[in-house]
């Protein structure tokens, strides 16, 4: 029935629920109950493998708002499968993980209500087939992301990485969301599926290539690609298995995913190639470059983590060759970099997840990650040195390992990418192999750098806060069960290729069934073969002579990098928001009543003269009748005299005389729910000047020069001719056919009698329900501005 | 004692009473006559504004332990899970549906969702406005 949406649902139902347990359970740790929440999902996604594996796809539709096309539609395929799969699998791990490596200091409820909350929209990023919906979740995962990085606010480094991470990723969102309306202008659907199906008739349409670049832009930010990867490092400030989670496993691999989702849509063109292939590529260099010099070795697993992001990014633009081609000899060719990048995608959730969890490790229990302090701990911490060489050595590439065979099936990729007879890959092609096995080289002696630093040499026992010990078994398990896997998979791979990565490629390449190949760790002396062996060769002799090489890191002059670049930018943003709001946040009711009205007049009044609305016709009012003149004219002498008057008592009665003569109107032209407001408000109105008339000051006379009155009369004045304008043409000019017809079966359609109240609550519900969202924001507001004030209850250390 | 006070205080017990009829009354008759979930919260609230005014704070909270502030969020809540619930059966996000009915004291009942979409209104409405006067009047 409607499997995929409760599992996307529950997460967020198991959210609500954390406060709730809590309360009850006592010394119980509430991580048991959570754990059950992704055990349960990753078996349901388990049992679908048999269907999607043949092929099938499910799709399950609620309606949402089908006025606008936006549904609730999960669509499950083989790439949102293994996405789920990560999700709900590592979470497991990782649920497990945190029950030990949470010190009892820390909350617990909000930490697993964020990690519920993160794990829902993820699951709703990967199987929502509705942009719109898409959208939602990618933003929500992004808020989740920004507070379990800021999980240990006190300190203010994670403030600032929160901040960071959220500010870039969000960016890219928006231009993402930009994205998406113009590939909806273009085609009028919000589906993916079916904007796939026809996007290939636009590819002249000017709307084409900037939708690309804008959903790009979203994917790049999310997966940490050069220039925007400045954000994942300072993200390392969230707990360890937050940053093994959210920024190694899952979250970072969102924007690969929408990469990979819209390749059937943009793939096959040689913008699209190029951007990806690039961008990937650059990133797999410049993150392997720099994890080197890392001494943090979460810093140093944040850049391979950039670093081995591009890499799979860039497998993707080489595979949306194989769409120019189509099926055929080529096509296959290509069509085999998707299946590595599918393949290297759940290699690295499970190597890099196993090595997050060795440094959390290592951190809790020496109380230190900084390479200058750690050394010789293999002895102290064997099982966990295990861990450490399995992951490293598979990240290196090497074999017996499942990065051995993604990483050959890499080489492969850009080798032919070399010789590639499209996009004028024949001039600079031959760069690819070449920036490739640079960057792997790198990658080489960072792994031996997280290796043997860490656990050979001397130890310095008097540098590290406690004596190392093995940690609790519950520690251990997580990162044994990715081992377990990252060895598993070199010996049978083609489990998981045949069940997973082939119907996934199906979907990211559709019509080239061929491409997928059937792996193997031996093919015989081949290029690949060799570029490993060079990997091994160099990368030995570059880690052995570091100190003498060490100096290439000090070419690139300090205060040239894309961090300062932001922080300049955030300073010059502030400086400039800071200069503007000091400049018309004078504290001067009349001046806000300004800025107000003289933008409506602008807007409204503009709007009317440009599409020509105004006309007036008074030929079809109905006469105005003596009672209602002397109306008119007790709120005509009400709103002069309140000019004039003397003091504040006299002026809110005469504001009273007002409100109460339009309530009177509503009477006379036989609305009464709109009389009943009016009266009510008008009431409740008066209670609220009373209880404020104690708290106002002295009244005084104004006492401005005359050009300002003279300014403010004229702003009044052409305010209320533009309401009246808007009142006379509202009722004479025509633009388009009226719609009150169709609320006058209010009965038939909603079963009610009172058309206003069926508008409010049954065709226009949606604007009231926000209406009262709206409300209640503003009585919070309220409540804070006057409960919480500033200087009384702050603490001191808001700035440590 | 002020002897404005008392009069206050004895007028308001029975006004009080007939406002929150009268709130009740405009809530539920709504749907097809003048009212409705927001006019009948105005109404209901400005009760409690007057059962604030006449007593002191302390009394009232007291006689009436309701945290206004939950109130209005829960009726945010209650508003969107009625837009939500019929998703689940096939309709649109805040899609209403009404039937009539028989009822043993009642007879033929009209009864619409939409009046649990129009409480959501109501409560949200009473709890904002009386949280918005009591921090006002609270404050020093």
């Amino acid at each position: 029935m409607y499997l995929l949406i409760f599992a996307i649902l529950i997460p967020f139902i198991a959210t609500a629920l954390i406060p709730l347990i809590h309360k009850r359970i006592g010394a119980f740790h509430i991580g048991w109950f959570v754990l059950l929440v992704p055990l349960a999902l990753f078996a349901i996604f388990v049992m679908q493998i048999p269907a999607i594996s043949n092929g099938e796809t499910l799709i399950q539709a609620v309606n949402w708002i089908p006025s606008l096309g936006i549904n609730f539609t999960a669509y499950l395929d083989g790439l949102s499968l293994i996405m789920a799969l990560l999700i709900t699998g590592m979470g497991s791990l990782v649920v497990l993980y945190s029950i030990y490596y949470l010190s009892s200091s820390d909350s617990f409820p909000h930490f697993y209500a964020y990690l519920l909350l993160f794990m829902g929209a993820m699951l709703g990023v990967v199987l929502s087939d509705n942009l719109l919906v898409l959208y939602v979740f990618w933003e929500l995962t992004s808020i989740s992301s920004f507070l379990l990085i800021a999980f240990w606010y006190h300190r203010k480094n994670s403030r600032y990485g929160a901040q960071k991470s959220l500010l870039i990723t969000v960016f890219g969102g928006f231009g993402m969301l930009a994205g998406f309306l113009m590939l909806h202008s273009m085609t009028g659907t919000f589906s993916i599926r079916e904007i796939a199906a026809v996007l290939g008739q636009y590819t002249d349409h000017t709307l084409f290539y900037p939708a690309m670049f804008l959903v790009l832009l979203g994917a790049f930010t999310k997966s940490a690609q050069f220039p925007f990867h400045i954000w994942l490092p300072d993200a390392m400030e969230a707990p360890t298995p937050v940053s093994a989670y959210l920024h190694s496993a899952t979250m970072v691999k969102a924007g690969i995913y929408l990469v990979a989702r819209f390749t059937p849509l943009f793939g096959g063109s040689a913008a699209w190639f190029w951007t990806v292939t690039l961008v990937g590529l650059v990133t797999l260099f410049w993150g392997a470059f720099c994890a080197v010099r890392q001494t943090d070795l979460k810093a140093l697993l944040a850049y391979s983590t950039i670093s081995q992001l591009g890499l799979i990014m860039s497998l993707f633009g080489l595979g949306s060759a194989a769409l120019h081609f189509g099926d055929g000899e080529l096509g296959e060719l290509y069509g085999l970099a998707i299946f590595a990048a599918l393949f290297h995608m759940i290699n690295h959730s499970t190597f890099k997840g196993a090595l997050f969890m060795v440094v959390g490790i290592i951190d809790h229990q020496v109380g230190t990650r900084d390479t200058r302090r750690l050394g010789g701990l293999i002895s102290f911490l064997p099982i966990t040195f295990t861990f450490a060489v399995i992951g490293s050595f598979s990240m290196a590439g090497l074999p017996f390992f499942n990065g051995f065979l993604s990483k050959e099936m890499f080489f492969t990729a850009t080798v032919n990418a070399a010789i590639l007879p499209a996009f004028g890959a024949s001039t600079w092609g031959l760069l690819i192999p070449v920036i490739a096995w640079i960057a792997s080289v790198f990658t080489f002696v960072y792994c031996m750098v997280f290796v043997f630093r860490t656990f050979f040499g001397t130890p310095q026992l008097k540098k590290l806060d406690r004596k190392p010990v093995e940690p609790s078994i519950g520690m251990l398990i997580s990162p044994a069960i990715l081992c377990i896997f990252i060895v598993g998979l070199f010996f049978v791979p083609n489990l998981l290729g045949d069940h997973l990565l082939k119907p996934a490629m199906n979907g990211i390449i559709p019509g080239i069934p061929g491409a997928a190949p059937h792996i193997s760790a031996w093919h015989g002396f081949n290029a690949e073969l060799f570029m490993t062996l060079g990997i091994i060769v160099i990368g030995t002799f570059l880690f052995l002579t570091f100190r003498s090489w060490y100096k290439i890191y000090l070419i690139q002059p300090a205060g040239w990098n894309f961090t300062v670049l932001y922080n300049s930018f955030l300073k010059g943003l502030k400086r400039a928001a800071n200069w503007i709001t000091t400049h018309y946040m004078t504290g001067y009711l009349p001046a806000y009543f300004a800025y107000i009205f003289i933008f409506f007049i602008v807007t409204s009044g503009g709007a009317l003269i440009f599409t020509g609305a105004l006309s007036i016709d008074l030929t079809a009012d109905s006469p105005i009748a003596i009672y209602e003149g002397m109306l008119i004219a007790v709120m005509v002498i009400a709103a002069i005299s309140m000019l004039f008057a003397k003091s504040r008592l006299t002026a809110i009665l005469l504001n009273g005389v007002l409100g109460f003569s339009i309530a009177i109107f509503f009477v006379l032209f036989r609305a009464p729910d709109l009389a009943l407001t009016q009266l009510v408000i008008e009431t409740v109105t008066t209670a609220l000047f009373l209880l404020c008339f104690n708290f106002l000051p002295e009244w005084t006379k104004e006492d401005s020069p005359k050009r300002t009155k003279i300014r403010n009369a004229v702003i009044a004045i052409s305010a209320g001719v533009t309401v009246t304008l808007i009142g006379l043409t509202v009722n004479s000019g025509r633009l388009f056919d009226s719609i009150s017809g169709y609320f006058e079966d209010s009965y038939e359609l909603a079963g009610g009698d009172n058309i206003v109240n069926a508008i409010l609550g049954d065709f226009r519900a949606f604007d009231t329900m926000l209406e009262s969202l709206v409300l209640f924001i503003a009585g919070l507001g309220v409540y804070t501005l006057i409960r919480l004030k500033l200087g009384k209850g702050t603490k001191k250390d808001e700035h440590q | 004692m002020n002897i404005n006070d008392v009069i206050l205080k004895t007028v308001s017990k029975a006004v009080v009473l007939i406002i929150l009829t009268f709130g009740i009354y405009l809530f539920l008759s709504g749907h097809n006559q003048p009212g409705g979930g927001f006019i009948g919260g105005l109404v209901i609230a400005s009760a409690f504004v007057l059962m604030f005014l006449s007593y002191d704070s302390e009394t009232v909270s007291d006689a009436l332990p309701i945290d206004f502030k939950k109130l209005s969020a829960f009726g945010v809540l209650l508003a969107m899970a009625s837009g939500i619930a019929p998703m689940f059966f096939g309709g649109a996000f805040l899609a209403q549906s009404f039937g009539y009915f028989d009822l043993p004291i009642f007879g033929k009942t009209e009864l619409a969702t939409v009046t649990i979409f129009e409480a959501g209104i109501a409560l949200t409405v009473i709890g904002v406005v009386v949280n918005i006067i009591l921090s006002i009047s609270e404050d020093e």
